[in-house]
C-alpha cells in the first residue's frame, strides 16, 4: 500500500506512541453517538448520558449486564416485608468513593443512600435545585408517589417505606437515577459554595473515574484503583464522540474504535462479512405498535380491531421497513422479558377473514378513518411513513380508507396523547425490564385517562390482572398474572403489535466480555481487550 | 472616513435587533416545547408540565419573554442551556475555537487553490485548461457536502489509510486545552507527533468545508480578471511592451482582486453553514453541530444565543471587510 510522506510520519508517530501506551495500559475506545448532557444520571434521561455515567457509579442493586435480572451491588442483601411496603437493604462495607480531585475520608454508608434519594425527593433538600434539577426520570417512574420515606436504621442498613405495594420497585432501584452519590463530597462542595461541582466533576463508587471531558469530542475514563468489585480489565476507557453512523463504521474498520452503537441498517450485511468485526445482536426491549383509539367509532368494536389485525400483512412490513432488523411482535412485551407468553396465538394475514369480521360488525362497505405516522425514526420503528403507506394499501384491500396524518414529533406526541387519532403508530422502549413498565404504563385504565395508553383502552379484566401483579413481589405469581393478561390483550386487540426491533452492535474481534444491553445502554464494566 | 465608519457600524444595530427577533420568534414557531421533547413517549403529567413551563418562564406572554431575553443579553447574561444546565456562553467558548480553526484552514485551502485556478482559467480563456477549471469548480460548487465528506473518508481514511477518519487528534494524545486551537495546543503540549496528528486530522474536513468557497473564489477570480484584462489600461500596459507576467501580476490582478476580497468576506457565512454538516461528518467539536442539536431539543437559550453569537461574528467579519475595503479603495468611502 502506498502512503504519503505525511501519512507515514503521522502513522509512525501514532503507532510509536500507541505502542508505548499499550505496553503499559490497555485502552478501549467506544465511538459513542453524541455528547452526554452531563455526568449526573439523576438529572438526565437520554441513553447517551446514562452510558456516560454508567462507568462512574453504582446502585444498591444492579442489572446483571446483558439481562433484566437484578443482582446485589452496594446492597449486599435485602428483605421485603410481606405487605410489600418495606424494603430493608444491608449495605456493603469498605466501599470507597473516588473522583479526579476528591478522595473521601470515609467509606460509603447509609448517609450516601439517603442523600442520593433525598436530593430528588425532598424539595427542601439544599441540593434539590442545584444544576436546575428537575429529576425527570425519577418523576417519570412515579418515585415521589411510590416512596413514602427513606430511613437510616444504622450506618449500614437503610429502609425504604412505600406508599403502596410496588413490585417493580427493586428494578427501579437498579435504574440510573438511583445511582449513589457521595454525601461527604456534596457537603464539602456546599461548604465551598460550589454545589454544582458535584454534577460537573463526578465522584462515585464505580469501576472508573472521569479523567476529562471535551464537549462533542472525547470522554476519558481511568480504571479506579480503589474499586470494590472486580477490577476492570482495561486501564482506560475512551468515548470518541462520533455522531454519524457511516463515520462510526469507518472508524471501527480503521481500528480507531473497537465498539460502536447504532449502525446503519444498510451496513450490517457488510459488517458481518468483515473478518475483523463481530456483529452482536439481540431483540431490543421495545415494541412498535399500531394503537386503535377505542373511544372512537368503529374501533370501540373488537371485531373491527381484529379485522385490521387480519388485514395487515406484517411479514411484508417487517421485510420492507425493518430490513431484517426486527422480529414480528405478537405480545405487547418483548420476548427477552420475563413472563413473555409464547403460547399466545397470533393473528395471521387473512384479508378474507378481515372482510368477514367487518361485515359482521355492519361495515360491509368499509369506512373512512385516519392513520397517524410518526415523523421521526425511533428504535422500534425505523420508518413510520413507509409502514403507514403499506398499511394503507393493505387496508384499502378490505375496504378501509385510511388517510395518513403526520405532525411534528412533539405535536404528534401531544395530540395522540389527547386522543385525536383513530389509529396511531407509536412504540415504547422499556425502562426497568419489568412487564409492569409495558402492560401498566401503556395499557392500564389509569394510563387511558392520562393518555399514555394511546388506545384509550380501559378493559377491567385486563386491568385487574395487571394491578394485582403490581401488588405482589412473588415473581411466579406475577408471571402467571402477566401471562394471562397477554391472552386477554390479544383477544381484545387494542393494538396491532408490529415488531420488536433487533439491536445490532458491531465490535472488533479483540474485544471480550461485551454484551448487548437489553435496555439499549452500553456497559463497559467487564469488557476487556485481547 | 469617520463618517463612513459610523454609518457602517450604525447599520449593525438594527441587524442585531432583527436577528434576536427572528431567532426568538422562529424557534418558538416550531411546534412542541422543550419539556415535551424531553419527555418523549413517556409523556409528562400536565401539572408537572405547567410547573416546569413556569419554572423556565415559558408560560409568560411572548413579548414579555422577548423583553426579558433582550434585557438579559444586554446585561451580559446569555442564558443557561435547558438540556445540559450549563451556561450557554461556556459551551460556546469551548466549542468556537474548533469551528474557527476549521474555517480558517478551509479558507486557506480555498484561497491558495482558488486564486491560481481562477487566474489560470482567465489567462487560458476558452481553452482546455479554462474549461477544466470551470467544470471542476461547478462540480465542487454543486457537491453535497455530506456525500463529498464520506467519499473522501472512504478513499483516504479507510482504503488508503493516509488520514484519520474523524476527530481533532489521535486518542493517544491527552493534554489540557490552552487556546482551544488544536494546532497550537498540540505544539504547546510538547508531545511528540501531536502536531502532525492534529494537522492530519484537519486535512479532510478543511478540504470538504473549503470546496464550495474554493469554487466560488476560482470563478470570481476568473470573471473579475477577464473583465480587468479587457480594460484600456491593460491594453496600454501591453502596448508599452511590458511582459505578460508583469501585466497580469502587477497591473491586472491588483484591481481584479477587489471583488474577490468581498466574496471571500461573504464566504464566512457559507463556512458557518457548511460547518454544520462538516462538523457532523468529521465528529468535529464545533458550534455547528451544537446548534443543530439544540433545534432538535428545542433548547431555546442555546439556539437564541448561539445564533446571535455566530451572526455577530459574521457581521463583524463583514464589517471589517467593508472597512478594510474603504481603506484600500478611497473611492468607496467617499461615495455617499
Amino acid at each position: 500500500m502506498k502512503r504519503s510522506a505525511l501519512g507515514a510520519v503521522v502513522l509512525g508517530a501514532v503507532a510509536a506512541f500507541g505502542f508505548a501506551l499499550s505496553a503499559e495500559a490497555k485502552t478501549l475506545v467506544y465511538c459513542s453517538e453524541a455528547s452526554p448532557e452531563g455526568f449526573n444520571p439523576q438529572l438526565f434521561t437520554s441513553g447517551t448520558t446514562l452510558d456516560a455515567t454508567k462507568p462512574l457509579y453504582n446502585n444498591l442493586v444492579e442489572f446483571i449486564v446483558g439481562t433484566t435480572r437484578v443482582q446485589p451491588a452496594l446492597a449486599e442483601k435485602w428483605s421485603i416485608s410481606d405487605d410489600g411496603l418495606t424494603y430493608t437493604f444491608m449495605l456493603r462495607k469498605g466501599v470507597k468513593f473516588h473522583g479526579k480531585n476528591f478522595t473521601g475520608t470515609r467509606d460509603f454508608n447509609a448517609d450516601d443512600v439517603l442523600f442520593s434519594f433525598e436530593r430528588q425527593l425532598d424539595k427542601n433538600n439544599p441540593y434539590y435545585k442545584v444544576s436546575g434539577g428537575t429529576y425527570e426520570y425519577f418523576n417519570d417512574m412515579d418515585m415521589p408517589n411510590i416512596i413514602k420515606s427513606v430511613d437510616k436504621v444504622d450506618d449500614y442498613t437503610v429502609r425504604f417505606t412505600l406508599n403502596h405495594p410496588e413490585a417493580p420497585f427493586l428494578a427501579d432501584l437498579a435504574m440510573a437515577f438511583s445511582s449513589i452519590m457521595s454525601k461527604e463530597y456534596a457537603d464539602a462542595m456546599m461548604a465551598a459554595k460550589t454545589p454544582e461541582q458535584v454534577d460537573l466533576e463526578p465522584v462515585g463508587t464505580g469501576p472508573f473515574t472521569l479523567e476529562s471531558y471535551e464537549k462533542d469530542a472525547v470522554i476519558r475514563y481511568a480504571a479506579a484503583p480503589t474499586y470494590w468489585g472486580r477490577k476492570p480489565r482495561i486501564d482506560h476507557l475512551v468515548f470518541a464522540i462520533t455522531p454519524d453512523a457511516e463515520v462510526r463504521w469507518a472508524k471501527l474498520k480503521a481500528n480507531e474504535c473497537q465498539v460502536m452503537p447504532y449502525p446503519n441498517p444498510a451496513d450490517v450485511a457488510d459488517m458481518m462479512k468483515d473478518p475483523d468485526i463481530k456483529v452482536l445482536h439481540q431483540e431490543g426491549l421495545n415494541v412498535g405498535y399500531l394503537a386503535f383509539n377505542t373511544t372512537h367509532k368503529p374501533f370501540d368494536d373488537v371485531r373491527v380491531r381484529q379485522a385490521v389485525y387480519y388485514a395487515i400483512n406484517r411479514d411484508a412490513i417487517l421485510k420492507a421497513v425493518y430490513q431484517g432488523a426486527g422480529r414480528k411482535a405478537k405480545n405487547p412485551i418483548p420476548p427477552t422479558m420475563w413472563s413473555y407468553n409464547n403460547s399466545v396465538r397470533d393473528y395471521p394475514y387473512d384479508p378474507a377473514k378481515a372482510k368477514a369480521l367487518l361485515a359482521a360488525a355492519g361495515l360491509k362497505d368499509g369506512f373512512q378513518t385516519n392513520l397517524w405516522a410518526m415523523p421521526v425514526q425511533r428504535p422500534y420503528n425505523p420508518n413510520a411513513k413507509l409502514m403507514a403507506e403499506m398499511m394503507q394499501a393493505d387496508l384499502q384491500k378490505v375496504g378501509i380508507d385510511a388517510k395518513i396524518v403526520t405532525y411534528e414529533w412533539g405535536e404528534y406526541l401531544k395530540r395522540s396523547k389527547n386522543g385525536e387519532h383513530d389509529m396511531v403508530l407509536l412504540g415504547w422502549t422499556g425502562d426497568n425490564g419489568d412487564p409492569d413498565n409495558f402492560l401498566n404504563q401503556l395499557l392500564s385504565c389509569a394510563a387511558a385517562t392520562d393518555g399514555g395508553n394511546r388506545a384509550r383502552w380501559c378493559y377491567k379484566p385486563f386491568d385487574d390482572l395487571v394491578q394485582q401483579a403490581k401488588q405482589t413481589s412473588d415473581i411466579s405469581k406475577r408471571t402467571a398474572l402477566y401471562m394471562q393478561a397477554q391472552v386477554v390483550f390479544k383477544q381484545q386487540a387494542p393494538w396491532v403489535t408490529i415488531a420488536h426491533s433487533v439491536v445490532y452492535e458491531p465490535i472488533r474481534k479483540n474485544v471480550v466480555g461485551y454484551k448487548v444491553d437489553p435496555f439499549g445502554l452500553h456497559v463497559f464494566n467487564d469488557v476487556g481487550l485481547k | 472616513m469617520l463618517r463612513f465608519i459610523v454609518t457602517r457600524v450604525g447599520l449593525v444595530i438594527p441587524t442585531f435587533i432583527g436577528i434576536t427577533l427572528l431567532t426568538f420568534a422562529m424557534i418558538r414557531l416550531i411546534p412542541g416545547d422543550p419539556i415535551e421533547m424531553l419527555a418523549g413517549e413517556h409523556g409528562i403529567d400536565p401539572a408537572r408540565h405547567a410547573e416546569l413551563l413556569h419554572q423556565y418562564g415559558f408560560d409568560r406572554p411572548l413579548l414579555v419573554q422577548y423583553a426579558v431575553y433582550v434585557g438579559q443579553v444586554l446585561q451580559g447574561n446569555l442564558g443557561i442551556s435547558l438540556s445540559t444546565h450549563a451556561p450557554v456562553i461556556r459551551d460556546f467558548l469551548q466549542l468556537i475555537p474548533a469551528t474557527i480553526e476549521l474555517s480558517l484552514a478551509a479558507m486557506l485551502f480555498a484561497v491558495l487553490l482558488g486564486l491560481p485556478a481562477g487566474m489560470l482559467a482567465a489567462t487560458h480563456r476558452g481553452r482546455f485548461l479554462d474549461h477544466s477549471v470551470m467544470g471542476l469548480s461547478l462540480t465542487g460548487y454543486s457537491m453535497p457536502i455530506f456525500w463529498w465528506g464520506l467519499l473522501l473518508i472512504l478513499l483516504f481514511s479507510v482504503n488508503l489509510g493516509w488520514t484519520p477518519v474523524s476527530g481533532r487528534i489521535d486518542i493517544a494524545y491527552d493534554f489540557d486545552s490552552v487556546t482551544g486551537f488544536m494546532l497550537i495546543d498540540s505544539l504547546l503540549s510538547g508531545q511528540d507527533g501531536a502536531f502532525t496528528s492534529a494537522l492530519s486530522h484537519l486535512i479532510l474536513p478543511a478540504i470538504v468545508l473549503g470546496t464550495i468557497p474554493l469554487a466560488v473564489i476560482a470563478r470570481m477570480t476568473r470573471s473579475s480578471l477577464l473583465e480587468v484584462l479587457n480594460e484600456d489600461y491593460v491594453r496600454t500596459a501591453r502596448a508599452k511592451g511590458l511582459s505578460p507576467m508583469r501585466v497580469l501580476w502587477v497591473h491586472a490582478l491588483r484591481n481584479a482582486l477587489i471583488p474577490v476580497i468581498t466574496v471571500i468576506g461573504l464566504q464566512v457565512g457559507t463556512l458557518m453553514g457548511g460547518a454544520i454538516l462538516t462538523e457532523t461528518i468529521f465528529s468535529w467539536p464545533g458550534i455547528g453541530r451544537w446548534l443543530v442539536e439544540s433545534i432538535a431539543r428545542r433548547d431555546y437559550p442555546v439556539l437564541q444565543t448561539g445564533v446571535l453569537l455566530v451572526a455577530s461574528m459574521v457581521i463583524l467579519v463583514n464589517l471589517s471587510v467593508d472597512l478594510l475595503y474603504g481603506l484600500v479603495n478611497p473611492r468607496i468611502r467617499h461615495v455617499r
